[in-house]
């Protein structure tokens, strides 16, 4: 894909995949145009050449409301929960179409399993609740729409060390239980821990890539991102 | 006992002034609030509804009332068209002043009701129902009681049915998914959008909404009032009045500012005097935007979210 901000690139001819049942990483500083890529993928924002493929058919041409009916769910940078509604209407936002709506109460009741605050909260506006809740708010709705894909941009952006762990090991869980996962992090140790594979981004061109592992045994990579 | 009967009065008719206003409001807030621009075409398109109810009693003889069912439909579908072929085309034009759509509601105001004087010509119009005249008084029911008030009977109607369609647009916004992704909308687009909200669809919907909830305002209104092609500017600046008071783009506070900005436009009438209520409706307006900023919808956020 090659994305500008009006007559500003952004992003350089930049080319990857994601299988299925991966948990993939994009990795990379301020500014190197990881949050554009996934909007990008949501539709949001678009290429300009190239094209985007997801399980074989093309949709970078698609109206961005109908990409969640394909199976992908992106949980926004800043969680961009609607903050004059209850967390369950939130929730329910989550799951709009089809299937997902169908199910919408069972799903709802597997979140509030995976996060039993939001079940203790869920009459309450989702702006009274604290950063961390939030956060559980905002994978907890991308949950809902029963993705096969889920992106999320930043999902410890703002949270204490031990609430980074946890949303981590959320993530695990829900590779394990089969959704193929793309994430942005900028806690670049964690992510690429539990990443298969990884990318790192600079200034909007993919410069390195490889399995989780062998990017945190990368000198450069650790120079640059892990700070040893 | 005169005096006291004399406030209760204006009081009660204020209140029932308010509910009709807080109609007119309402939909203004809610295209505000997803759309983020003041309709001023809010009254001329109360007009339009005025007028189909006005000739379809003067030709078929059919009671306002019902003729809601009829206004309300048809100015949704306007609205939704408004919204389709004028105001959503605009938003895409590039230009030096940022509020284009607000300038083109101005223009369609003055197109509707240039129009309206052309095929209708200037006359005032009323609808004279015959139970204009009628009320309900305190004495019917209470035979000993010290004092008399009395309640008109189409007002009244006019305040009864204007809650029901009130408390069905709450149902609607709170208990369905359409309903909450239009609040959705209003909050946050983008994030609507990615969630599957088709954001352009919603904006139509709220248009032709906020269009037939005037219409039915409208129809409410002309059992009690007269009609005439300019009569849109002086209810645009109710709608827009009360949505200061009630803070841009809240429903909730559209209602709670109908009933404060009908009480005390009832009360300028009665204390002060006949034509002063547009004199008081200007200082409660100016007094709003002063000392309340943000409206009632700020006092309600502040309590709900701890702000
Ligand atoms: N709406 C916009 N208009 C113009 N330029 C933009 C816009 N959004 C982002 N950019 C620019 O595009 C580049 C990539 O931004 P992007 O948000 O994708 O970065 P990022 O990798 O997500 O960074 P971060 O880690 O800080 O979130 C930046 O240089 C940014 O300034
Ligand atoms: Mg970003």
């Amino acid at each position: 894909m090659n994305v500008f901000y009006g007559d500003v690139q952004v992003i350089w001819d930049i080319s990857f995949e994601v299988a299925q049942g991966e948990i993939v990483a994009l990795i990379g500083a301020n500014g190197a145009g990881k949050s554009t890529t996934l909007k990008t993928i949501s539709g949001i924002l678009k290429s300009r050449k190239g094209e985007i493929t997801f399980n074989g058919a093309p949709i970078h041409a698609m109206e961005p409301y109908r990409l969640i009916e394909r199976g992908i769910a992106h949980v926004p940078e800043a969680r961009r929960l609607f903050v004059e509604m209850t967390v369950e209407e939130n929730l329910d936002m989550g799951s709009l179409k089809g299937a997902a709506k169908a199910e919408r109460e069972k799903t709802k009741q597997q979140v509030f399993e995976m996060f039993p605050r939001l079940r203790e909260r869920r009459r309450q506006f989702a702006g009274t609740l604290s950063g961390g809740e939030q956060q559980m708010l905002a994978i907890g709705r991308g949950l809902m729409s029963k993705p096969l894909l889920q992106m999320y941009d930043e999902p410890s952006l703002g949270l204490s060390p031990i609430l980074v762990k946890d949303v981590f090991n959320v993530i695990k869980r829900i590779k394990e239980e089969g959704t193929t996962v793309l994430i942005v992090e900028q806690n670049v140790k964690q992510t690429l821990a539990i990443a298969d594979r990884a990318y790192v981004l600079e200034n909007g061109r993919i410069i390195l890539q490889g399995t989780g592992e062998s990017l945190l045994n990368n000198e450069h990579v650790k120079t640059a991102y892990l700070g040893v | 006992m005169a005096q006291l009967e004399l406030f209760l009065q204006t009081l009660i008719s204020g209140f029932l002034l308010g509910g009709l206003y807080a109609l007119i409001a309402l939909g203004m807030a809610l295209i505000m609030g997803v759309m983020r621009i003041i309709n001023l075409a809010h009254g001329d398109i109360m007009m339009m509804a005025m007028y189909i109810a006005f000739w379809l009693f003067t030709l078929f003889g059919i009671d306002p009332y019902v003729s809601v069912f009829i206004a309300a439909p048809a100015l949704f579908l306007f609205g939704m068209g408004v919204q389709k072929y004028l105001l959503t085309p605009v938003m895409k034009v590039e230009s030096i002043l940022p509020h284009n759509q607000v300038i083109l509601t101005v223009g369609l105001a003055m197109v509707l009701s240039n129009l309206a004087t052309v095929l209708f010509t200037g006359n005032y119009r009323s609808t004279p129902v015959n139970y204009a005249s009628n009320a309900w008084y305190l004495t019917d029911i209470w035979k000993g009681s010290p004092i008399e008030l009395s309640l008109s009977m189409p007002w009244t109607l006019s305040f009864v049915i204007a809650i029901v369609i009130t408390i069905a647009l709450w149902l609607f916004l709170s208990k369905t998914d359409i309903g909450k992704s239009i609040r959705a909308t209003s909050q946050d687009p983008d994030a609507a959008l990615i969630l599957g909200v088709n954001v352009n669809r919603m904006r139509m919907l709220t248009f032709g909404i906020g269009c037939a909830l005037v219409a039915c305002a409208g129809c409410l209104f002309i059992p009690i009032y007269y009609l005439y092609p300019s009569l849109g500017k002086q209810f645009t600046n109710v709608g827009f009045v009360i949505t200061v008071i009630g803070g841009m783009g809240s429903t909730n506070g559209a209602v709670i500012g109908g009933l404060i900005l009908g009480i005390f436009e009832s009360m300028t009438a009665t204390y002060i005097g006949m034509g002063w209520a547009p004199v008081g409706r200007f200082a409660i307006f100016v007094a709003a935007l002063v000392f309340l900023p943000g409206g009632v919808a700020s006092i309600i956020r502040r309590r709900k979210l701890g702000k």
